[in-house]
């Protein structure tokens, strides 16, 4: 065991599997030489060759292509698109080659390819370096898509998603990599070292995709949140004395449909986080969900705290972000109904 | 602009020439696959085939040839108009058929359709309806070559339309860049859709497309099966001994409209006419084969009516083998 940040983990996850499997291969921008834009790759070139661990030229479409055909002919590429904002151009390869090459070879070939991303904002990047487009990957049937909350999870699905046969989308919430960020802007962030979930075994183990986590048991309202989200509901949970059972997510393809039923089969309420735009977003497949599942145990509509439907703003970033203010704001309504 | 002096036109070949053997099988091949194409359009005609159909018609010289100079292991992978890769690969015309058909027996049951389909045991990597979305596929193909040191080429086709998209330059840059063993070759057809190369691309001579990378590129006579094998023969050795990406520029022209729904209107008859009459590259290997007195007439007849049959047989069992079952809609999506 060892305590780790969440970059530390997916560092670790990376390593372990490259030390493992010669299969897998590690590239993109400034991932080589230069360890990453957030450092999550320092070290491997080092350890592993410039074979295994490498610089691309900046074109998203690029890596993601040359991914795509490395593992139809047997590797486990594991690519990095410097920031979730730039995948727009690997769009292409993600859905209309990565996601259906299995369907359409009639199993003959898969693609066992990881793509990580960093995602979601809280760190003044404006509207280019701060966008959460998980619901554009989770509309694409062929695709994956992780988003852990800590470095625990971080490296157990990491390790889950290079060794899967799938094509996976691992999105890193970047306001988690150094500490739990839970939305209070104005103090300082416990650092993972103090966390529990801080605590990362130093070898190979995997969180099996398609599992929700528990993480904090309750009788009067679910939330359902993922990644930075997580932990904005806990707070806001412990502020407003709301006995909340909060889950995270963890994958939302596959999505864990079981734990969500009970959990809110169970306590007859619900509140959807997350940080992304409104419209569309994953909230409104998760209302579905709850609706369609759990109808006759509900007892309040259904509430959905999320980003606006705006450009992720420079200025105003705590407003437009859902701070526990906002989250715990919806508990309480939620109680009312 | 000048020739760039890693890139140039092939030199006229006059000293071409090949074995009985081989010639006849080059006509063989190149007909199976205009008697497939020919079928395939009938059928279409007929309602049997819905939606998407690329004929290779006028092309078959570019794939034949290529394939005659593959070694075993070579991955072949290409864009739409894939059947006669299919079938040069050796896949089976039954499968293709009835694939286009849209049935259970066709390579991925029907699901994937004429622009669709894979096969491992032929290192087929597909088939693919996105315009140059399969160019970076054939870069990471030939990634895994050299990773693997297995020493096999990708030969990764496309189009003079696909030429101008973007993700077709990345590949280029990143496989010189990487050393990757891929020949890309460019099946310059001519038209775009409706859209005439001079209407579209700033350079005409697509085998300057990687003068910016540096990659070395031949223009060939694609109507001609020899000329096609012996300069696929120098990229592929090129590729193979690890000098990295080359391109060739196969000129070729395609009879049929761009999809069964073209009417082709861009272009005059006499301009299909002209090619068909003067510069088709079955006739054009028939000549060949008459010239060395290697067949007859009723000779190459023969052989015509082996391949209608075998046409015939594919065409049957795509028209008998049943739909997928509809649970298979929800078949190798995911694990």
């Amino acid at each position: 065991m060892a305590r780790m940040t969440m970059i530390e983990a997916i560092r670790s996850a990376m390593d372990v599997c490259m030390e493992r499997d010669e299969r897998v291969v590690v590239y993109g921008e400034d991932v080589g030489y230069f360890g990453g834009v957030f450092r999550c790759t320092q070290g491997l070139q080092k350890k592993y060759g410039k074979h295994r661990c490498f610089d691309s030229p900046i074109n998203e479409s690029g890596i993601v292509g040359t991914a795509i055909g490395m593992a139809v002919y047997g590797l486990r590429p594991c690519v990095e698109i410097q920031f979730a904002d730039y995948m727009y151009p690997a769009y292409d390869q993600l859905t209309q080659e990565a996601a259906r090459i299995r369907y359409r070879s009639n199993n003959d070939f898969t693609v066992p390819m990881t793509v990580r991303m960093p995602t979601g904002g809280g760190i003044f990047g404006g509207q280019t370096h701060s966008q959460s487009p998980e619901a554009l990957f989770a509309h694409v049937c062929g695709l994956k898509t992780v988003i852990p909350s800590n470095p625990y999870d971080a490296k157990g699905l990491l390790i889950a998603a290079i060794e899967d046969d799938d094509p996976v989308i691992f999105l890193e919430p970047k306001r988690l990599y150094n500490g739990p960020f839970d939305g209070h802007y104005d103090q300082p962030v416990t650092p993972w070292k103090k966390h529990p979930l801080g605590e990362v075994p130093d070898g190979h183990y995997v969180e099996p995709l398609g599992k929700a986590a528990i993480r904090r048991e309750g009788e009067d309202v679910t939330v359902l949140a993922y990644g930075t989200m997580v932990h904005v509901a806990e707070a806001a949970a412990k502020e407003t004395g709301v006995d909340a059972e909060i889950i995270d997510l963890r994958t939302i393809v596959p999505l864990d449909f079981e734990a969500i039923e009970a959990s809110v089969r169970k306590t007859g309420r619900c509140v959807i986080v997350h940080e992304a735009t409104r419209t569309c977003g994953f909230g409104a497949e998760l209302m579905a969900v709850v609706q369609e599942g759990c109808f006759y145990h509900l007892e309040a509509p259904v509430i959905r705290v999320t980003g606006w439907d705006t450009p992720y703003p420079h200025a105003h970033e705590w407003t437009y972000f859902p701070g526990p203010a906002r989250v715990g704001a919806a508990l309480k309504k939620v109680m009312e109904g | 602009m000048p020739d760039d002096a890693s890139s140039k036109k092939a030199a006229q070949k006059s000293n071409l020439s090949a074995t009985k053997d081989e010639l006849l099988k080059y006509y063989r091949d190149m007909l199976l696959i205009r008697r497939f194409e020919e079928r395939a359009g009938q059928l279409y005609g007929m309602g049997h085939i819905g939606g998407f159909c690329h004929l290779y018609i006028g092309q078959e010289a570019v794939v034949v040839g290529v394939e005659a100079v593959k070694q075993p292991g070579d991955q072949t992978i290409t864009g739409y108009r894939d059947h006669g890769h299919m079938l040069a690969c050796g896949m089976d015309p039954k499968g293709v058929m009835a694939e286009l058909t849209g049935r259970e027996g066709g390579y991925s049951k029907g699901k994937g359709g004429s622009m669709h389909m894979f096969s491992k045991e032929k290192e087929f990597y597909g088939g693919h309806g996105i315009v140059g979305a399969q160019v970076p596929l054939g870069a990471g193909l030939a990634f895994a070559n050299h990773y693997r040191e297995d020493g096999r080429v990708s030969l990764t086709y496309f189009g003079d339309g696909a030429a101008n998209q973007g993700q077709v330059f990345e590949a280029m840059n990143m496989a010189q860049l990487w050393k990757l063993p891929v020949v890309f070759i460019i099946e310059n057809n001519q038209y775009a859709m409706g859209t005439s190369v001079k209407r579209s691309h700033s350079d005409t001579h697509l085998y300057r497309r990687g003068a910016a990378f540096g990659i070395p590129g031949m223009e060939v006579d694609g109507m001609d099966v020899l000329a096609v094998r012996e300069t696929a023969r120098e990229a592929i050795a090129h590729a193979r001994e690890g000098k990295g990406p080359y391109i060739l520029e196969m000129k070729t022209y395609r009879y049929r409209g761009h999809s069964m729904s073209d009417p082709a209107k861009y272009r005059t008859r006499e301009e299909v006419d002209n090619v068909r009459e003067h510069n088709d590259p079955i006739k054009r290997c028939e000549q060949r084969i008459f010239d060395a007195g290697y067949a007859d007439e009723a000779a190459l007849k023969d052989i015509d009516r082996e391949i209608r049959e075998i046409v015939k047989e594919a065409a049957d069992f795509a028209l008998e083998s049943p739909e997928p079952a509809p649970e298979e809609l929800y078949t190798d999506v995911l694990t």
